[in-house]
């Protein structure tokens, strides 16, 4: 279960351009649960989920996870059981090391990295398991450095790396937003599977509302640091693109936009 | 045949401060400039212990770990006081110089007397009062070869993965939940290591310890790592740790053959035109179109 208490956080403290982005914002994500968040730009969704990561501080209020007050825990600490991919398809491999190598790396988080190989032969065969199931033909190309693969290419292994080790909390941050809408569709697919097979606890921010409509089983639409919409279950099953469209809508003519 | 003999020599030895040069300018992405101090910091701890005695073969891995000390103090100014990685090094490579004036004693000391790695009562023993021209080169090879296999089989290591992955991508050091500030600063010790050895060697090599070998050997290792890289682009094949011993003697040979028609003097300037030259050849002409379109 992760929490989120009386987060406080500012931009630019002290200076004209001072902006208060959350003030007082709470929220509590049960485990086993897939939130999509929604909102337009500036919303604070991004500016959400690296707070949970520890990539940016918060001014007050406090973070749990299952209880335990890793407010001030650092990001890299966090990470051992958050798995987190980017919105950047360049964010979550390594360009100039292959795709054994990557794997090899992914396969040991959480691990020492001491003066044993680098790859173990004998997962090799775990790993092409693992990229055959992109229906990519990665397996065939262990030896390829990531940085020829192309963006849809390296998104899919980031998902794949990114899970590959078991972890409580899975973490999108527009992880379809730089793909082509075929690709995209695809990465989505997987997503939905990964998270059903793993039983990840889920947080999934992105700008495409069918996907938000879609998948999980919470969706969250964040105006101005506040949650304006929050459906879940048989609600959230209810809800229609046009629905939030109009709701979208709505708040883009209060904000004069 | 002379002049080629030296080039090769002078070549593989500085091949040593281009593989650390390659550890911190290629993996990390970091202008280390620390290099300017930790090589003749190998240089004067190699010294003052061969004076007090030491067995010269000994000298090479105590250089090893004097300069690793260095790039660690490096790795931790930039890395815990968020000190800029260019003014992190030339930090360094300023307090470095009293602390190898302090090391060595003074600012030359001669080892001509002295029994160093290239000649010493054991090489007398095997070889006779001669000792032939082969057996420095030989000997020479060895701590190169050493050097750069036991650097190859350590990136293929998990830890040695990491190491790559900090300059490629830091961002993913972080997502496998390691601090990639520690993963930097142990760059850096490996890096002025290889330096700190290579300045041991040549202080050996020349028999004499004086405190201006550091200036501009960031240069040398700089010159020495892209001539290499710019030579194998096309041949993946040929590592990299290999390609920057290629560059290392190909720039030392450039830099004796035009020492020939110059006075020596202007070794320095010939060693900082040459390395321009060198920059400018190897630029990406492509890029270079853009940049100025």
């Amino acid at each position: 279960m992760l929490e989120l208490k009386h987060i406080e956080k500012y931009y630019n403290p002290g200076t004209v351009n001072e902006m208060c982005l959350f003030q007082d914002f709470n929220l509590t994500i049960e485990k086993g649960q897939f939130v999509s968040v929604i909102g337009s730009n500036g919303s604070g969704k991004t500016s959400m989920l690296n707070l949970i990561c520890g990539s940016i501080d918060l001014d007050g209020g406090k973070i749990l996870i299952d209880g335990e007050d890793i407010t001030r825990e650092k990001e890299y600490k966090r990470l051992k059981r958050i798995g987190r991919v980017y919105q950047n398809p360049a964010m979550g491999t390594c360009p100039n090391m292959t795709i054994l190598e990557n794997m090899a790396m992914a396969d040991n988080k959480g691990k020492f990295f001491g003066l044993s190989r680098g790859t173990n032969k004998e997962r090799i065969s775990y790993y092409k398991e693992c990229l055959s199931q992109l229906n990519l033909g990665l397996e065939d190309k262990l030896n390829v450095k990531v940085g020829s693969l192309s963006g849809g290419q390296r998104q899919a292994m980031s998902l794949v790396m990114s899970t590959m080790t078991p972890i409580d909390f899975l973490i999108l941050d527009e992880h379809t937003a730089a793909l082509d809408p075929k690709t995209a569709e695809r990465i989505m697919e997987l997503t939905g599977k990964i998270v059903e097979e793993k039983k990840l606890t889920t947080i999934m921010v992105t700008h495409n509302l069918r996907y938000a409509v879609e998948y999980g089983d919470r969706l969250l639409m964040m105006h101005e640091g506040k949650a304006v919409i929050d459906v879940a279950g048989e609600e959230k099953k209810k809800v229609q693109v046009d629905q939030i469209l109009e709701r979208f809508n709505q708040i883009s003519i209060e904000c004069g936009n | 045949m002379d002049f080629i003999l030296t080039a090769v020599e002078q070549g593989l030895i500085y091949g040593i401060l281009a593989l650390g040069v390659y550890i911190t300018y290629k993996i990390l992405d970091f202008p280390d400039l620390t290099v300017d101090g930790s090589f003749p910091l190998g240089a004067a701890v190699t010294a003052s212990l061969i004076t007090k005695g030491m067995n010269p073969y000994l000298t090479i891995p105590i250089s090893f770990l004097a300069g690793a000390a260095a790039g660690i103090c490096t790795g931790l100014i930039h890395v815990k006081c968020k000190v800029r990685d260019l003014l992190s090094g030339i930090i360094m490579m300023t307090a470095l110089y009293t602390v190898n004036l302090e090391i060595a004693g003074t600012n030359n000391v001669p080892l001509f007397s002295r029994q160093t790695m290239f000649k010493n009562d054991m090489l007398t023993q095997l070889f006779g009062d001669t000792v032939p021209d082969y057996v420095k080169i030989v000997l020479i090879l060895a701590v190169v070869l050493i050097s750069k296999i036991l650097l190859d089989l350590y990136l293929k290591t998990k830890s040695g993965y990491l190491l790559r992955a900090v300059g490629d991508n830091d961002n993913l050091v972080t997502s496998l939940a390691k601090d990639k500030g520690n993963v930097k600063i142990l760059g850096l010790a490996i890096a002025n290591g290889l330096v700190a050895l290579s300045g041991c060697v040549f202080c050996q090599e020349q028999r004499v310890f004086d405190i201006s070998t550091g200036t501009g050997s960031m240069v040398i290792g700089l010159a020495s790592v892209i001539i290499g890289m710019a030579l194998f682009k096309k041949l993946p094949k040929v590592k990299a740790t290999t390609a920057v011993f290629v560059g290392s003697i190909l720039y030392k040979a450039c830099v004796a053959l035009a020492i020939k028609f110059f006075n020596p003097q202007a070794m320095k300037l010939i060693t900082a035109v040459l390395f321009l030259a060198i920059l400018i050849v190897s630029m990406d002409r492509k890029k270079k179109v853009k940049h100025y379109a």
